[in-house]
């Protein structure tokens, strides 16, 4: 496995049409740090995971994974990078198995040639066992063995998610964005969920930058904090810094301080 | 009640992991290989017929059941399959290469309709292909240089390897060798980088390509795998009919293939040829029924479409998944009987999914 970098961007900006999403946003991203975005609904927070997953184009700015310019890299080479990511709304592919959706997350990792693939010669073979091998691992690790069969439609709300989780980390990330990864969970399943980034950070050594709402998850995981409002830069700290910032505290209570 | 144990990762990529579908399978191909010594000459060049309808719609299934890509148009790939085919073995070109160089040919069409197409979406681009069924069936009729126009074009005798293969169980073995070939391939496909990638484009292009799945390729080659396979088909459809004309190509040939797709089952390969034994079944039931029927009734024009249409909306309403959703609940119940219940299979609603990206 690769070793994480830095990921830093520099004066990130989007318009959309008059509207500034994303405006004048700096930051940088330690190997080995989680680190987390907050800000209220509409803040930007998913915007700028988008464009780092190059899913949007910047109006301006710079983003770098340690000597790699994202910029030049077009959507399907990012996780050839190293970075991987899931989706606030649950993007599995519905019709297929879990071990269908979690073989998908092989895909940079394969060769996808349609003349050995409709042959399914000894080499093509090999590699399907082989990557399913590296699947199982994963599936151990997030303890989703009792789904490996079903399909993704048959599952929970909750379950979903460990499985796109699960996809995510098949592609082999230095650096996982996780876009609200305890969005509809209870308390326990939220527990679960900070149990395992702790797990990806200090045994996989994988970087995390994650959007999420829960401060008590925030607090538990987060090395450092960065809270936006209306696409702008509020604060950038460790979770306690930010907690206690005025203009944080501003943009969530509405106080005048 | 039947516990699959798995015990090796070979097992996961197994085709026939239970006993009772090694048998069916084993049984339907053994019934097939028969069927010469069965059939008179007649009903084996209707199963052949059948054999190639499947091929088609395996073909058409790769490209709107397992990528999601709408095609109203796909009888032009029969078409240049047919026509490449049989102009190339009239220039004397033996039946291999004709058949390897009109595979090659409509993969290449193909791949060039993908190209402008994986720009597009639903609507549109069941528009785009419609467009091009109708426009493909157009040159066939006006150049008749090379296609012999609406007069039609002679099909040349089937001969391979220097072997004519004039007899009606000749051919239908031909037919089936090809047919359980791309059936394998199309199911290798499905189990391997390629056809997976296709499955991730039809269920979220969004995080297909955040996985690393280059989406527009994944539809070029979508559509180069299905033109190739249809194109295969109507290389062979052209020995059947041993006469071409573009009316054959046209948009009713496109719908009756569609109506194979929806009807077999969507997103199964087993849906496509359940499909095919279904259309080749109707017309059949149809000259039945046309006995039956008061004349006014049974003779009137356009009997044909108007079932075509009615069965395709019965099967959206109520069974979604066509032939192949019946034989899932059909084996669910043998298989976990007497537990099947009216509701083991009641559809759920989901709100999950946004669109949001698009």
């Amino acid at each position: 496995m690769s070793v994480a970098k830095t990921l830093s961007v520099r004066n990130l900006s989007i318009e959309f049409g008059g509207v500034h999403a994303v405006e004048d946003i700096s930051f940088d991203v330690a190997p080995g740090e989680t680190f987390a975005i907050i800000g209220p609904n509409g803040a930007g927070k998913s915007t700028i995971f988008n464009l780092i997953s190059r899913l949007y184009t910047p109006t301006a700015g710079t983003m770098h994974y340690g000597e790699q310019d994202l910029l030049r890299l077009p959507a399907h080479k990012i996780v050839h990078a190293g970075i991987g990511r899931t989706f606030q709304n649950i993007e599995l592919f519905e019709h297929a198995t879990v071990l269908q959706n979690l073989m998908v997350g092989r895909h940079s990792h394969m060769r996808a040639n349609p003349f050995l693939n409709f042959a399914f010669l000894p080499g093509v073979r090999k590699s399907e066992i082989e990557h399913r091998r590296k699947v199982e691992d994963i599936i151990d690790f997030l303890e989703i063995a009792q789904y490996r069969e079903q399909k993704i439609s048959d599952l929970s709300y909750g379950a979903r998610k460990n499985v796109e989780l699960a996809r995510a980390l098949c592609t082999e990330p230095t650096l996982l964005l996780l876009d609200e990864p305890a969005s509809g969970l209870n308390n326990e399943e939220t527990d679960d969920v900070s149990f395992w980034l702790d797990d990806i950070k200090h045994d996989l050594g994988i970087t995390i930058v994650m959007v999420e709402h829960d401060m008590n998850l925030v607090g538990q995981v987060a090395d450092r904090v960065m809270a936006i409002n209306n696409g702008r830069l509020l604060a950038i700290g460790t979770p306690d810094e930010v907690r206690n910032d005025v203009e944080v505290q501003r943009a969530y209570l509405g106080v005048a301080a | 009640m039947q516990f699959l144990f798995k015990t090796a990762y070979t097992d996961d990529i197994r085709f026939l992991a239970r006993t009772g579908e090694k048998i069916r399978v084993a049984l339907v191909v053994i019934l097939l290989l028969a069927a010469p010594f069965m059939l008179q000459d007649y009903y084996l060049a209707e199963l052949g017929l059948l054999l190639v309808y499947a091929i088609a719609g395996i073909g058409l299934m790769t490209l709107t059941g397992h990528t999601g890509l709408v095609s109203f148009g796909h009888a032009a790939f029969l078409g240049i399959g047919a026509y490449t085919h049989s102009i190339l073995l009239s220039k004397g070109v033996p039946f291999t290469i004709s058949l390897l160089i009109t595979v090659s040919f409509s993969a290449a069409v193909g791949m060039l309709i993908g190209r402008s197409a994986s720009k597009m979406f639903g609507f549109y681009m069941a528009i785009a292909t419609l467009a091009f069924g109708i426009l493909i069936e157009t040159v066939f009729g006006e150049w008749s240089s090379l296609t012999g126009g609406h007069q039609g074009l002679a099909v040349p005798d089937l001969i391979v390897f220097g072997l004519p293969l004039a007899k009606a169980w000749q051919q239908y073995y031909l037919d089936l060798v090809l047919t359980l070939l791309v059936i394998w391939g199309a199911s290798n496909l499905f189990r391997t980088p390629t056809g997976r990638s296709f499955l991730a484009v039809r269920d979220s292009e969004l995080s297909a390509r955040c996985l690393g799945v280059n989406v527009e390729w994944a539809k070029i080659q979508a559509f180069g795998v299905s033109a190739a396979i249809t194109g295969l088909a109507g290389a062979l459809l052209a020995h059947h009919l041993s006469y071409l004309v573009p009316e054959v190509f046209g948009v009713l040939e496109s719908l009756k293939l569609m109506l194979m797709i929806v009807v077999g089952g969507m997103g199964s390969i087993l849906g496509a040829v359940f499909g095919a034994i279904f259309v080749s079944i109707l017309p059949v039931a149809l000259s039945f029924l046309k006995d039956v029927l008061p004349a006014s009734i049974g003779q009137t024009a356009g009997l044909e479409p108007l079932l075509f249409g009615l069965i395709i909306v019965i099967v959206i309403v109520f069974e979604p998944l066509g032939i192949y959703g019946r034989w899932m609940k059909l084996r669910f119940f043998f298989e976990s009987f007497p537990y099947y219940r009216k509701s083991s299979y009641v559809r759920q609603k989901s709100y999950l999914k946004t669109d949001r990206m698009r």
